[in-house]
């Protein structure tokens, strides 16, 4: 447990720096006195620290849950067309019923991002099983496939503006009270995988081994596919697509802890929620008082990561 | 003459080669034999210029291979690496016609068509000049690369393991054309992974280990059990057949 | 062969010629004016990508690769991001157009040939690998460029840095000139070196042993590719898997690896397909500026079907 104490305890002054750092000014000691700081700490700072957090969490453990189900280390939400399935639902929702109440939007996105995971297992399916990297090549190349569709009818229809916000430039700055607790849901869909941890884990090791172990591989593939699906549809309505977090945070616990995923996934999701915390809080500051998204951040500092990742380890599964 | 003088080579921190110094005669054929690791394959590539030397020297008929034009010295030898994936699909007749690139640059003149012929009918390829190198065996496939090395026109041809991947029958045959070459003139050095075919078919061999010359000589010379078995670290017999050693490593 | 080839440069004449007379209403010079300046941009840009894609798949020895693919076009925008934020916005935006372009361009030869003459070195057997690597480079590149800009002007660059499709509509025409001299110059060279590019696409030890100076046409090569990449990129903007269906298409249709023969087939190949599906898109269709996103969901089905199929090699 030491390394997940570790970070959580990391956590408390990441955080109290992200509740402190922000474009108004807001001096902690005049809390008590002052009604605007309050306001400002309620309002906009905790909201967005939680966002972070919350998001952070979900997306690697999304990460973790999506590398088991794929059983290739190179792949994430992301990166596997599955944020673009649930940006085709929401698109297909707003265009046929835009007074639709959020919820039923959710499971419109969640729906769409299953279908199109689904999709991407059946297309690894035909590869050779040595050619690791493939498999991440093969689900970039489908989301740029999907993207392009969600584009074209983005451009038709007038709706760009929004498609750009949900895929492209995740940033934390839009989040205020009232925006962001969808992201609770997330949080509970990934905590969801963490009491499935064993079963995840042991559907990592092969169909036929985890069938032999008593298991029902199809439905822990299904259970998977939810949590993964709601994850990423209610961080892209939220805040957007934060990439890399799924990808590299989840191989670098594994390469210090191993897969034992009831031990690992607290850890990783302190883990995201630490690097996103950074990232976010770095945004802010480097050029103050405007922010950089914390998407561009760590388009820089994961492609890094996923570089290092790739050149270091000798490729294996 | 083939001179090497000093020459030695590391990957990283790893010394492939130390310190080689060797002679390698004109017109004989000439086998680098060794266990795996030995730096054959390397020496060989550093020979044929296909990799910087790091220090020493090399030269091919006294032109010092790290000043000669890259063109001129592709006149004086031609190289057949152990593997060739080719990029483009090509006929039997085009690559071979491209080993006569240093001559003609991309203008090819009457004398460099009668060559490639040439080459075609002395590796028997002349029926298959027109198909795909994708559709043809092994055997054939490494024929069309030796012919391409042959329509190169050059005094030295250097091989890398030439009969790996080929069958029995394939190997007997290619040694004996390069016998045939070097009966016409033509100076071989070629690194092979069989000791017997070394053994029956070179006039000259040079055997290494780890890095170094262990061994250098007629086939009597060298083929014997003593010198083979502290080269390769086994027990070993050598027999006489037909006049020529025959090693016994597989019993 | 030669029946092809005329045939070919007929249908795009004839696509050239669409573009340019179709609906024309009462206004003609002016529209006419306009719509040449966007030909000879879309022409140049074909020709551009469909050269730097041959080139580079005979440089890298597989076809399953393009320039753009392996972040060439992201790391171009961003020595020009990079460019502005060293140079100061004033100083180096208040160069004549053509000047800064010119500059651009070096400093990319140089960053690519270091970037990617290493990488093509090292990288040799595992292609997968080099791909992915390639992608990653590109978004990168990409962040790399979105987060200087926003360093800089935080204001002004609020723009959709990843997925910024190119566009063949609004080609950057003030640009055109300098352009079409490095394009110009840039084939040229190319074409010259055609017979060598057959040698080189035997692989190295091959090359090297019929004489052929490997490592400094490979790296001229690239120092070509860079160049088209960039003109390419500067005058429409990123465009990823149009150079892979030109080149795919211009190796079945000249049914040779001589280059002599792929690069212009390929450069007809690229210009029937720009300049026809703007046509296409603009005039029948109505459906301006799309034309790019319909080229990625093309080209990205027939990337994945290759990967797909395993020819990867």
């Amino acid at each position: 447990m030491r390394p997940a104490l570790a970070l959580t305890l990391a956590l408390l002054p990441l955080s109290a720096a992200s509740l402190l750092i922000g474009a108004a000014d807001m001096d902690l000691a005049t809390l008590g006195t002052d009604p605007q700081a309050a306001l400002i700490l309620t309002v906009s700072r905790l909201p967005r620290t939680l966002a972070v957090i919350l998001t952070g969490a979900a997306l690697a453990i999304a990460g973790v849950v999506m590398q088991q189900l794929v059983r290739n280390r190179f792949v994430e939400p992301g990166t596997t067309g599955t944020a673009e399935s649930a940006a085709l639902g929401l698109l297909a929702v707003t265009l046929i019923a835009p007074a639709a109440p959020i919820w039923i939007k959710m499971v419109a996105a969640s729906l769409a991002a299953m279908a199109g995971t689904a999709l991407f297992l059946r297309l690894i399916r035909r590869l050779p099983a040595r050619e690791v990297l493939l498999v991440p090549l093969v689900g970039i190349v489908l989301s740029t496939i999907l993207g392009a569709m969600v584009t074209f009818i983005g451009w038709q229809t007038d709706l760009l503006q929004m498609i750009s916000i949900w895929l492209f430039t995740g940033e934390f700055s839009g989040v205020i009270a009232g925006r962001y607790e969808l992201l609770w849901i997330a949080a509970a869909a990934a905590a969801l995988a963490w009491f499935a941890a064993d079963r995840f884990a042991i559907l990592g090791l092969g169909q036929e081994t985890a069938t032999g172990l008593g298991l029902n591989p199809d439905a822990v593939m299904r259970l998977g596919l939810v949590v993964v699906a709601v994850v990423t549809a209610l961080v892209i309505v939220t805040v957007g697509m934060i990439p890399f977090i799924g990808l590299v945070v989840p191989n670098i616990v594994a390469r210090s802890m191993g897969d034992n995923l009831r031990a690992t996934l607290p850890v990783t999701a302190a883990g995201g929620a630490a690097l996103v915390l950074v990232c976010d809080i770095t945004g802010r500051l480097v050029r103050y008082p405007y922010e950089v998204p914390v998407g561009t951040v760590l388009g820089v500092v994961g492609s890094l990561l996923f570089l290092w990742l790739l050149y270091r380890e000798p490729a294996r599964g | 003459m083939i001179e090497v003088q000093g020459v030695s080579h590391q990957i990283g921190k790893t010394p492939i080669l130390s310190d080689i110094t060797l002679r390698l005669p004109k017109g004989k054929l000439t086998a680098l034999i060794g266990p795996n690791g030995a730096g054959k394959s390397t020496l060989l590539s550093l020979t044929g210029r296909l990799m910087a030397l790091q220090a020493g020297q090399i030269r091919v008929d006294g032109s010092d291979i790290g000043t000669t034009d890259t063109r001129a010295l592709a006149k004086q030898m031609a190289i057949l690496s152990q593997s060739n994936p080719l990029g483009s699909r090509l006929r039997v007749r085009e690559l071979v016609s491209f080993g006569r690139w240093p001559h003609h640059q991309g203008r090819p003149g009457p004398r460099d068509a009668e060559l490639v012929k040439q080459a075609l009918e002395d590796m028997d390829l002349t029926a298959l000049a027109d198909r795909f190198l994708d559709a043809l065996s092994g055997g054939q496939r490494q024929r069309s690369f030796i012919a391409m090395t042959l329509a190169q026109g050059a005094d030295w041809l250097l091989l890398d393991e030439p009969l790996a991947a080929l069958d029995m029958a394939h190997a007997r045959g290619v040694m004996a054309r390069l016998a045939g070459l070097r009966d016409a003139g033509r100076s071989i050095v070629v690194v092979l992974h069989d000791i017997n075919h070394a053994a029956v078919w070179a006039d000259h061999i040079v055997a290494m280990k780890s890095g170094r010359i262990a061994a250098e000589g007629p086939p009597a010379q060298v083929c014997t059990a003593e010198v083979l078995g502290a080269i390769y670290d086994m027990d070993l017999q050598v027999m006489q057949v037909e006049g020529k050693p025959l090693v016994l490593h597989h019993l | 062969m030669d029946r092809r080839f005329t045939l070919l440069s007929l249908a795009l004449t004839a696509a050239c010629a669409a573009y340019l007379f179709w609906g024309l209403g009462a206004s003609w010079q002016f529209v006419l004016s306009l719509r040449t300046g966007k030909l000879a941009g879309m022409l140049l840009v074909g020709a551009a990508v469909a050269v730097a894609t041959v080139l580079f798949q005979t440089v890298s020895r597989n076809r399953i690769l393009t320039p753009q693919i392996m972040g060439f076009d992201a790391l171009y925008i961003l020595m020009q991001t990079a460019l502005v934020a060293s140079l100061g916005l004033s100083g180096f935006a208040g160069l004549a157009a053509p000047v800064k372009f010119t500059v651009e361009v070096v400093i990319m030869i140089a960053a690519s040939l270091v970037l990617f003459g290493t990488l093509l070195g090292r990288a040799g057997q595992d292609v997968a690998r080099l791909i992915l690597t390639g992608v990653i480079l590109g978004v990168l590149f990409r962040s790399a460029a979105g987060f200087l800009a926003r360093l800089l002007d935080p204001n002004a660059f609020a723009v959709v840095q990843y997925a910024s499709f190119a566009s063949f509509a609004r080609v950057n025409t003030d640009l055109l000139p300098i352009a079409a001299l490095l394009t110009c110059g840039a084939i040229g060279l190319a074409l010259w070196v055609a017979p060598r590019l057959d040698v080189l696409a035997l692989g190295r030890p091959i090359a090297i042993s019929l004489g052929l100076a490997h490592d400094r046409l490979m790296l001229l090569a690239l120092a070509l590719v860079a160049v088209l990449v960039s003109v390419a990129t500067a005058l429409v903007g990123p465009i990823a898997f149009f150079g892979l269906i030109v080149a795919g298409l211009a190796h079945e249709a000249a049914g040779t690896h001589r280059h002599a023969r792929l690069l212009p087939m390929a450069m007809l190949i690229a210009g029937i397909l720009l300049v026809g599906g703007q046509t296409l898109f603009e005039r029948a269709l109505g459906l301006q500026s799309t034309l790019s996103v319909v080229i990625e969901f093309v080209g990205g089905l027939f990337f994945l079907w290759l990967l797909l199929r395993g020819r990867i090699r």
